[in-house]
C-alpha cells in the first residue's frame, strides 16, 4: 500500500511514532472490518425477511403460487449474470492488487453491466407480474415475494450506484489507500449479495417450483 | 404540493395541546435568544454541532436524553392524574384519543428517546477513555448517529403539534396499526421516529464494536477490560443482532401502510401475528440493551466507592454474556397467550428463568464486592444500593410471569406495567443517574452537589414505590394497563396512592434540576482538580478533567485489570514523558448535522405524503454524503509543541495539588 | 503479489487473504456445478421431490460456503478470526431468529386450527 499514491494528506508522514503509523495504516483494515459487521446486521434483516417469507408462502388468497408464475430459465439466467458479476469483480481485485488501474477500471465496468442485466432483467420480471395483476397487494404470498427479492435488488442497485462513484473516483484519483479501502468493502458489499442470492433462488424458485 | 399536510393538521380546538405547544415555543424562543445575546453561535457550531469528539457528542446525547425525560415524565403524570380523576366512571379530563397518545408517547420516548440517548451518552464519554484510546473507530459515523437519534426526537415532537401521535401502544400491533384502523398520520410518526433513530443505534452499535475490538491501548487484553465497557460491548453485540430485525419489521409495515402490500394485514393472506413475533425478538434484546450497561456502571461504583477490586472480574464478563445469549431465546414471553401451545411456551418460559441465573452472579459479585469494603455512601452508592433491593424485587416478579400459567391472568395487566417499571426505574434509570454522578466530574471538570443528588434519590426511591407497588396489587385485582377510566371501587385507593408516587418522583426530578443548577453555580468550590475525584481504578480517572480533547498525549501502558489503580500501587502514576508525539486527530464536520436534517425532512415527507420532497431531501442526503466520502478528510495533525503545552498546565495543577495536600497524597490507595 | 506492499511489520498486518486468479476460477467453477445441479434437478423433476429438495438445500448451503471461502476469503487464518467470529455470531442469530421464528407461527397455525 505505501507504494501507491496517497491522497489528501496533510503534512503525513511516515517516519514518525509507530502509534501513529499504526494508527494510520489500520485505519483502512478497521473500516473493512466496520463494513464486515455492518454486513453481518444486513444479513440478520434478510433473514427476518426470509422468516416473513417462510410464514407467508402459502398465503396465496385465492390467486397465483410461486410455480405458477416462476420461470426457472430466466431465473437461471438472473443467477449467470450475477455469478459472472462476482467473478469479474473478483478480477478487478486483483488487479488492484496489482495496482493496475485501468485493469480496475475495466473489469468493475464489465461488472457494472453484468450487474444492469441483473436488474433490468428482475424489473422486467416484476412489471410483468404487476401488469398481470400479480402485484404485491394481490395477496400475503405476493407481498413476501416482492419484499424479499425487492429488498435484494435494492441492495444490489445500491451497490450499482456505488460501483459508478468508485470508478470515477479511481479514475478521477487513482488507486489511492481510500480508494482501494473503498474498493474492498465494495468486494465485500457485491459477494455478499450473491450469497444471498443463493439463498434466493434456492428458498423462493427452487422450493417454489419443487 | 403538500400532500396530506394543511392547516388542520394543527390542533387548535385542544387546549391542553395548544398550551403545551406555547411553552414549548416560548423555551425554545428564549434559548435562542440566550445564545443569541451571549453571542455564542459560532461557539455552539465550532465546539459541539460540528464536533466529532465523543466526549462532546456523549454530552450532547444525555442533555436530550434529560429533556425527553421531562417529556416522557409529564406524559407519565398525565397518566396518573387521568386514572386517578377518572375512578367510578367519570371521564377524567383526557379524551380517550388524546389519552392513548400520551400512554404511546410515553413509552416510545421513554425506551427510545431516554433510555437508549442515556446510556450511548454515557458509552460516548467513558468508553474510549476506559480503553485507552483517542477517539472511537469511526468519528464520523459517531455524529451522524447522533443526528438521527435527533431526527427522531424532532418528529415525534413535532407530532405534538403537526398531527397526531400513534394510538397503538408503543409495541404498535397490526391489525391496529394497520391503515384500516389508523388512517392517521399518527403510526407514520412512530414508524419514521424509530426508523431514523434505530439505524443511528445500529450505527453506534458498529463504531463501538470495533472501537472496542481494535483500538485498545497496547497491552490490554479483551478480558482486562473495565467491566462497563464490556457490558456496553455486550450491549452493542445486541444492538447489531437485534436493530436489523426491527428495522425490517417497521419496514414491512411501512409496505403495508404505503404499497397496499399484505404482510400483517387481516385480509388478503397477510399475518399480524408475525409482527409481535419480530417486534419481541427485537424488543426483548432491546431491554437487555437497556440494562447491561446500567450494570456496568454499577461495577465500576461498586468497586472504586468500597476501594476495592471488582469481586469476580472474569465471571462478570461470562454472565453478561450469558445473559446476551439467552436474551435471544425469550422473546415468546411476551405473548404467552398468543396461542403457541404449551411446549412453546414451556421452552421459552424456562429460557426466560434461566436468566435469573447469570443475573444473581453478577448481584452476588456486587455483594461479595462491598464485603469487607469500606462502602462510601455517596449519591451514586445510594442509587447503586437502592438498584440492588428494587431491581431484584423487579426481577423476581419477572420470573413468577415467566410461568406460562401465571402470565395467562397477569398478561396486559398492571402487575406487568409494575414489573417492567421495577426493573428499567429500579435498573436502568437508577444506574444512568448514578453514572451521571460518577462520571460528571469527568466531564465538566467540577462535582455535582452531593445534597441535592441524595434528596433527588429519596424522593426518586420512595416515589417509585408509592407509584408502583399499589399497580402490582392492581394487577391482581384484575386492572389492565391502557385505561383511561375505571368502574371498580375498589382500585381507587390504590390509584390515588400511585399518582401520589408520580408527586415524589416529579419532586425527585426537581431536585436533580436544582442540583445541576446549584453546581454549576458553585462550581469552582467543587472543582475537579486531578481528575481522579474518587480515587478510581481504570484509565478515565487517569486523564485532567475534562480530558483534553485528544484524551491521551502518550497510550496509556495497560498490562492487567484495574490499569490506573496498578498504576497509582506502583508509583508509575502522571508520569511525565520523556519527550510528546504529534497526534493525529479528525476535523469536524457538519454532514452528520446536515444528513440528520435532510433525513428529517424526509421523514416529515413521507408521514404526510409529500412525496416529491421525500425523493428531494432522500437524494439530497446521499449526494451529500458522496460529496462529503470524496472530500476524504484525514484530519489534522496537533503538533506536539501544543501537546506538551496542554499537558504541562494540567501537571503544573497536579504539582500544585500535591503540593496543598501534604497529609494525603494524590497517588495514594484508600485502605480497604 | 502478496509482498509488493507491505513495507513493514508483515506478521502484525497480515493482509485479509486477497484470493489469486486460480481461487476465484475454484470457486466459479463449483458455484456453477452446485447452480446447475439443482436448478437441473427442478427443472427437468428426475428424482423424488424429497430428495431434490435435499439436494437443493445442501448444495445451496454448500455454495454458500464456497463463497465464503473462495470469494470472500474467510478462512482459519488469524487476520480471519474476527470475521469469522462475527459471521458464526450472526449465523447463530439467523438460526435462533428463523428456527424459532418457523417453530412459534407453526405452533399457532396449528393450535388456532388455521386452514
Amino acid at each position: 500500500m505505501s507504494n501507491l499514491v496517497f491522497d489528501g494528506a496533510k503534512g503525513h508522514d511516515h517516519g514518525h511514532d509507530h502509534e501513529h503509523d499504526h494508527g494510520h495504516h489500520d485505519a483502512g483494515e478497521m473500516k473493512i472490518y466496520g463494513f464486515w459487521i455492518y454486513l453481518m446486521t444486513d444479513c440478520i434483516l434478510f433473514a427476518s425477511i426470509f422468516a416473513i417469507y417462510a410464514v407467508l408462502v402459502n398465503n396465496v388468497a385465492g390467486g397465483p403460487a410461486g410455480h405458477d408464475i416462476f420461470e426457472l430459465p430466466y431465473v437461471l439466467g438472473e443467477t449467470a449474470c450475477l455469478l459472472l458479476s462476482s467473478i469479474t469483480y473478483g478480477f478487478a481485485m486483483l488487479a488492484m492488487h496489482k495496482g493496475n488501474k485501468s485493469g480496475v477500471l475495466g473489469w468493475l465496468f464489465v461488472t457494472f453491466l453484468f450487474g444492469l442485466g441483473f436488474i433490468g432483467m428482475e424489473v422486467n420480471e416484476f412489471h410483468l407480474l404487476i401488469s398481470e395483476g400479480y402485484g404485491p397487494n394481490r395477496s400475503g404470498f405476493l407481498s413476501a415475494f416482492f419484499t424479499l427479492v425487492g429488498t435484494h435488488g435494492l441492495h444490489v442497485t445500491s451497490g450499482l450506484i456505488w460501483m459508478a462513484i468508485m470508478m470515477y473516483q479511481v479514475s478521477k484519483h487513482g488507486l489511492t489507500n481510500t480508494n482501494q479501502t473503498r474498493l474492498s468493502m465494495l468486494s465485500l458489499f457485491w459477494h455478499f449479495l450473491d450469497v444471498v442470492w443463493i439463498c434466493v433462488f434456492t428458498v423462493v424458485y427452487l422450493m417454489g417450483t419443487i | 404540493m403538500f400532500g396530506k399536510l394543511s392547516l388542520d393538521a394543527v390542533p387548535f380546538h385542544e387546549p391542553i395541546v395548544m398550551i403545551t405547544l406555547a411553552m414549548i415555543a416560548i423555551g425554545g424562543v428564549a434559548v435562542l435568544g440566550l445564545v443569541t445575546y451571549f453571542k455564542k453561535w459560532t461557539y455552539l457550531w465550532t465546539e459541539w454541532l460540528t464536533s466529532v469528539d465523543h466526549k462532546k457528542i456523549g454530552v450532547m446525547y444525555i442533555i436530550i436524553a434529560m429533556v425527553m425525560l421531562l417529556r416522557g415524565f409529564s406524559d407519565a403524570i398525565m397518566m396518573r392524574s387521568q386514572q386517578a380523576l377518572a375512578v367510578e366512571g367519570s371521564p377524567g379530563y383526557l379524551p380517550p384519543e388524546h389519552y392513548d397518545q400520551i400512554f404511546t408517547a410515553h413509552g416510545v420516548i421513554m425506551i427510545i428517546f431516554m433510555a437508549m440517548p442515556f446510556f450511548t451518552g454515557l458509552m460516548n464519554i467513558v468508553l474510549p477513555l476506559q480503553i485507552g484510546a483517542r477517539d472511537v473507530a469511526f468519528p464520523f459515523l459517531n455524529s451522524l448517529s447522533l443526528y438521527l437519534l435527533i431526527s427522531g426526537v424532532v418528529l415525534i415532537n413535532v407530532s405534538l403539534g403537526v398531527g397526531e401521535f400513534a394510538r397503538t401502544g408503543w409495541v404498535a400491533y397490526p391489525p391496529l396499526s394497520e391503515l384500516g384502523y389508523s388512517p392517521g398520520v399518527g403510526v407514520d410518526y412512530y414508524i419514521w421516529a424509530l426508523q431514523l433513530s434505530g439505524l443511528g443505534t445500529t450505527l453506534t452499535g458498529v463504531n463501538f464494536l470495533v472501537t472496542v475490538l481494535k483500538m485498545r491501548t497496547p497491552g490490554m487484553k479483551l478480558m482486562d477490560m473495565p467491566i462497563f465497557t464490556w457490558t456496553c460491548t455486550w450491549a452493542n453485540v445486541l444492538i447489531v443482532a437485534s436493530f436489523p430485525i426491527l428495522t425490517g419489521t417497521l419496514a414491512f409495515l411501512t409496505l403495508d401502510r404505503y404499497l397496499d402490500f399484505h404482510i400483517f394485514t387481516n385480509e388478503l393472506g397477510g399475518n399480524p401475528m408475525m409482527y409481535v413475533n419480530l417486534f419481541w425478538a427485537w424488543g426483548h434484546p432491546e431491554v437487555y440493551i437497556l440494562i447491561l450497561p446500567a450494570f456496568g456502571v454499577f461495577s465500576e461504583v461498586i468497586s472504586t466507592f468500597t476501594g476495592k477490586r471488582l469481586f469476580g472480574h472474569h465471571s462478570m464478563i461470562y454472565a453478561s454474556g450469558a445473559i446476551s445469549i439467552l436474551g435471544f431465546m425469550v422473546w415468546l414471553h411476551h405473548f404467552f397467550t398468543m396461542g403457541s401451545g404449551a411446549s412453546v411456551n414451556a421452552f421459552f418460559g424456562l429460557a426466560t428463568m434461566l436468566i435469573s441465573i447469570p443475573t444473581g452472579v453478577k448481584l452476588f459479585n456486587w455483594l461479595f464486592t462491598i464485603y469487607q469494603g469500606r462502602l462510601r455512601f455517596t449519591a451514586p452508592v445510594l442509587w447503586t444500593l437502592g438498584f440492588m433491593v428494587t431491581f431484584s424485587i423487579g426481577g423476581m416478579t419477572g420470573v413468577l410471569l415467566a410461568i406460562p400459567g401465571a402470565d395467562f391472568v397477569l398478561h396486559n395487566s398492571l402487575f406487568v406495567i409494575a414489573h417492567f417499571h421495577n426493573v428499567i426505574i429500579g435498573g436502568a434509570v437508577f444506574g444512568y443517574i448514578a453514572g451521571f454522578a460518577f462520571w460528571f466530574p469527568k466531564a465538566f471538570g467540577f462535582k455535582l452537589n452531593e445534597k441535592w443528588g441524595k434528596a433527588a434519590f429519596g424522593f426518586w426511591i420512595s416515589g417509585f414505590y408509592v407509584a408502583f407497588m399499589p399497580l402490582y396489587a392492581l394487577g391482581f385485582m384484575g386492572m389492565t394497563r391502557r385505561l383511561n377510566t375505571t368502574e371498580n371501587p375498589e382500585w381507587t385507593p390504590y390509584l390515588y396512592v400511585a399518582f401520589v408516587g408520580a408527586v415524589l418522583v416529579a419532586m425527585g426530578i426537581a431536585c436533580q434540576l436544582i442540583q445541576i443548577y446549584v453546581s454549576i453555580r458553585d462550581r469552582e468550590q467543587n472543582r475537579d482538580l486531578t481528575g481522579d475525584p474518587w480515587n478510581g481504578h481504570t484509565l478515565e480517572w487517569s486523564t485532567s478533567s475534562p480530558p483534553p480533547f485528544y484524551n491521551f498525549a502518550e497510550l496509556p501502558k495497560a498490562n492487567e485489570i484495574d490499569p490506573f489503580y496498578a498504576a497509582k500501587r506502583d508509583g508509575e502514576a502522571y508520569k511525565v514523558p520523556a519527550k510528546y508525539s504529534d497526534i493525529h486527530m479528525p476535523n469536524n464536520t457538519a454532514t452528520g448535522l446536515v444528513m440528520g436534517a435532510l433525513l428529517t425532512v424526509f421523514g416529515f415527507a413521507m408521514i404526510w405524503h409529500i412525496f416529491w420532497l421525500a425523493a428531494v431531501s432522500l437524494i439530497g442526503t446521499i449526494v451529500y454524503f458522496v460529496i462529503h466520502a470524496a472530500r476524504d478528510d484525514q484530519g489534522f495533525m496537533v503538533p506536539a509543541s501544543e501537546v506538551a503545552r496542554i499537558e504541562g498546565e494540567q501537571h503544573a495543577i497536579l504539582a500544585k495539588v500535591r503540593n496543598d495536600q501534604t497529609n494525603t497524597p494524590v497517588n495514594k490507595l484508600e485502605q480497604a | 503479489m502478496a509482498n509488493s506492499h507491505h513495507s513493514h511489520d508483515a506478521a502484525s498486518h497480515e493482509p485479509a487473504s486477497h484470493g489469486s486468479f486460480k481461487s476465484y476460477m475454484v470457486g466459479f467453477v463449483l458455484s456453477i456445478i452446485l447452480t446447475a445441479i439443482p436448478f437441473g434437478l427442478v427443472m427437468f423433476p428426475t428424482i423424488s421431490k424429497v430428495a431434490t429438495l435435499w439436494i437443493v438445500l445442501i448444495f445451496a448451503a454448500v455454495q454458500v460456503i464456497v463463497h465464503l471461502v473462495y470469494f470472500l476469503h474467510l478462512d482459519r487464518s488469524a487476520a480471519q478470526r474476527n470475521n469469522v467470529i462475527a459471521f458464526a455470531f450472526a449465523g447463530l442469530v439467523i438460526v435462533l431468529l428463523v428456527g424459532l421464528s418457523t417453530w412459534i407461527m407453526f405452533s399457532i397455525h396449528t393450535a388456532m386450527m388455521a386452514k
